[in-house]
């Protein structure tokens, strides 16, 4: 009976041996570690940075110092923010999308293995065809730029949370589905009740994936689109920078990009652990 | 207590050709009477298994009947205990045993006077708010034989429930389903293959033999209920577990010659 979790109450302090002592050491080390050590080699990178730049004597308009880049970044932070939230309208919105039509044509799957046979090839090639190679065909098809964007992302970010999605739809204890069968579920309730809630961790990974992808997609668009001079997101200030040697400038929108793609998936990964840790594996304390 | 006389399932003939070819159950006869607590004991592969999906529904027979008698039979009736808990991971122990009630409409409010009921008699309360990964194998198994039993079945099919789990815990559910069996009378048919286990919990026990699947012999367990720790050190324990074992055994041992001979004469 003493298996369930009491985290209100206060453990007694324990008398310890050398060797479990040692090792409380070393458990203590590992987690300062954990976020010290990247932090430290961070700044080290940054310092090197600025030091080869003045040891060199590199030109700006080539390699400019990390201050300068944050003083960009400061300075141009109108123009630059502006243009990240038009980037990050797009990713969001595609990989809502992706959410919808990914989860939704993976439920489709599950309730019709012939749908899943008849369609999953085309969701394939799809995935595999490189997405520069299909945006002419859509800058062709597609008059509305936003659309475009859209349309480019989410092709990009929706195959990772169908075949997740569908693979967790498929991974249900078989025992539980006879279970639900005993008990005269219909379709629906099986859905609802156990094949939802089970394919919810396949799910939360895929979606981690189309988060990242989704930015990717964004910003390949973009690009693309951009090279035609119509679009205002962060990629196309990148291609504006280059054009004008605007090194610090570039440099300030990459980092941008970067940080929102660290965000996404801090958030992703933060949703993922509020849902899954009170009963998945793969959300379990460490130290267990 | 029920007088376990009356007929309340008979299986006549029963046969299960898979679609590979194997032959599970070949005319398997069995009659299970109101009340009973049935064993069916035997070496994996004699198909103990199958015979319980195809009595519960899951599975069809390939020939014979499954024939119920007395008042027919509703879905609440029959109630299922698998060999693992079998459990929804993300639900909590009451959402778990409210489960087969939410499948038929009730309101987990509406509920509530049954679940606690039925988590007290398995000595669950307390632990409504836990989700399966908090508890123990035991305490897992416990949930399900509450979840099964919450909706006030007639007849509890158990697929080997107790295997996976360590003998003194194995005991403790032992003596408490015997405790719910005596109190509630429904009829259980328990798939096993321990000797002791089922001349512990049973009245009856149908021993079969495998490849293919059939009734080899019945044992018939004499010894009234309750029965407690006093029986399971008791000589008339250890001579019926001899018996037992010894029937067993015959079914090991037994070519396909001997048990059509056995079961069905020489024509």
């Amino acid at each position: 009976m003493a298996t369930i979790d009491q985290p209100g109450r206060a453990a007694p302090p324990v008398v310890m041996d050398a060797e479990e002592a040692r090792r409380e050491r070393a458990r203590k080390m590992e987690r300062t570690g954990r976020w010290l050590l990247p932090l430290v080699i961070m700044a080290a990178a940054i310092y090197s940075w600025d030091r080869i730049c003045v040891w060199n004597e590199i030109p700006q308009y080539i390699l400019p110092r990390p201050g300068v880049v944050l003083n960009t970044l400061i300075e141009d932070a109108g123009l630059l923010f502006s243009s990240l939230l038009v980037t990050l309208r797009i990713t969001v919105l595609s990989l809502a999308l992706a959410v919808f039509g990914g989860v939704g044509l993976a439920v489709l799957f599950t309730q019709s293995r012939w749908i899943e046979m008849s369609l999953f090839p085309f969701a394939i090639v799809l995935q595999v065809t490189p997405i520069v190679a299909i945006f002419p065909l859509i800058n062709i098809y597609v008059d509305d730029q936003t659309t475009k964007l859209l349309l480019c992302a989410w092709i990009v970010a929706f195959f990772p949370i169908l075949s997740n999605t569908t693979l967790g739809l498929n991974s249900v204890d078989r025992n539980l589905i006879d279970y639900f069968r005993l008990n005269g579920a219909t379709r629906w309730q099986t859905l609802w009740h156990l094949r939802l809630p089970a394919a919810m961790p396949y799910f939360l990974g895929g979606l981690k994936i189309a988060g990242g992808l989704a930015l990717i997609g964004a910003v390949v668009a973009e690009f693309v689109a951009g090279t035609a001079g119509q679009s205002s997101g962060l990629a196309s200030r990148i291609i504006e920078a280059g054009y004008r040697l605007n090194a610090p400038r570039l440099f300030a929108a990459l980092i941008l990009i970067s940080l929102t793609g660290i965000v996404i998936f801090l958030t992703l990964s933060w949703i993922s652990h509020l849902v899954l840790h009170r009963w998945h594996e793969s959300a379990l304390k460490q130290e267990q | 207590m029920p007088e376990r006389t009356h007929p309340f399932l008979i299986l006549q003939s029963i046969g299960k050709t898979f679609a590979s070819g194997v032959t599970a159950l070949d005319r398997v006869n069995l009659t299970v009477n109101d009340g009973d607590f049935m064993s069916l004991l035997g070496p994996s592969g004699c198909g103990k298994s199958t015979a319980l999906r195809i009595i519960a529904g899951l599975s069809s027979p390939t020939s014979g009947v499954v024939d119920w008698r007395g008042p027919p039979l509703q879905q609440n009736d029959i109630g299922f205990v698998f060999q693992e808990p079998t459990l929804l991971p993300w639900a909590s122990v009451y959402d778990n045993v409210w489960l087969p009630l939410r499948l038929r409409g009730v309101s987990r409010k509406e509920a509530g006077p049954q679940i606690a009921e039925v988590l007290e008699r398995v000595h669950l309360t307390g632990f409504e708010n836990a989700v399966p990964r908090e508890l123990s194998g035991g305490m897992k198994m416990r949930v399900s034989i509450a979840r099964g039993l919450v909706t006030r079945p007639r007849i509890l099919l158990m697929d080997e429930p107790f295997a996976a789990l360590d003998e003194i815990t194995r005991f403790k559910l032992n003596n408490d389903l015997l405790d719910l069996w005596t109190e509630r009378g429904f009829t259980v048919i328990f798939v096993t293959h321990s000797v002791f286990e089922s001349v512990f919990l049973s009245n009856r026990i149908t021993v079969m033999a495998a490849r293919p699947g059939r009734v080899f012999d019945e044992v018939t367990v004499d010894v009234p209920y309750p029965r407690n720790q006093s029986f399971r050190t008791s000589p008339e324990y250890a001579a019926l577990c001899r018996k037992t074992s010894d029937v067993l055994v015959g079914a090991i041992n037994a070519t396909a010659q001997d048990l059509e001979a056995a079961t069905y004469g020489d024509h």
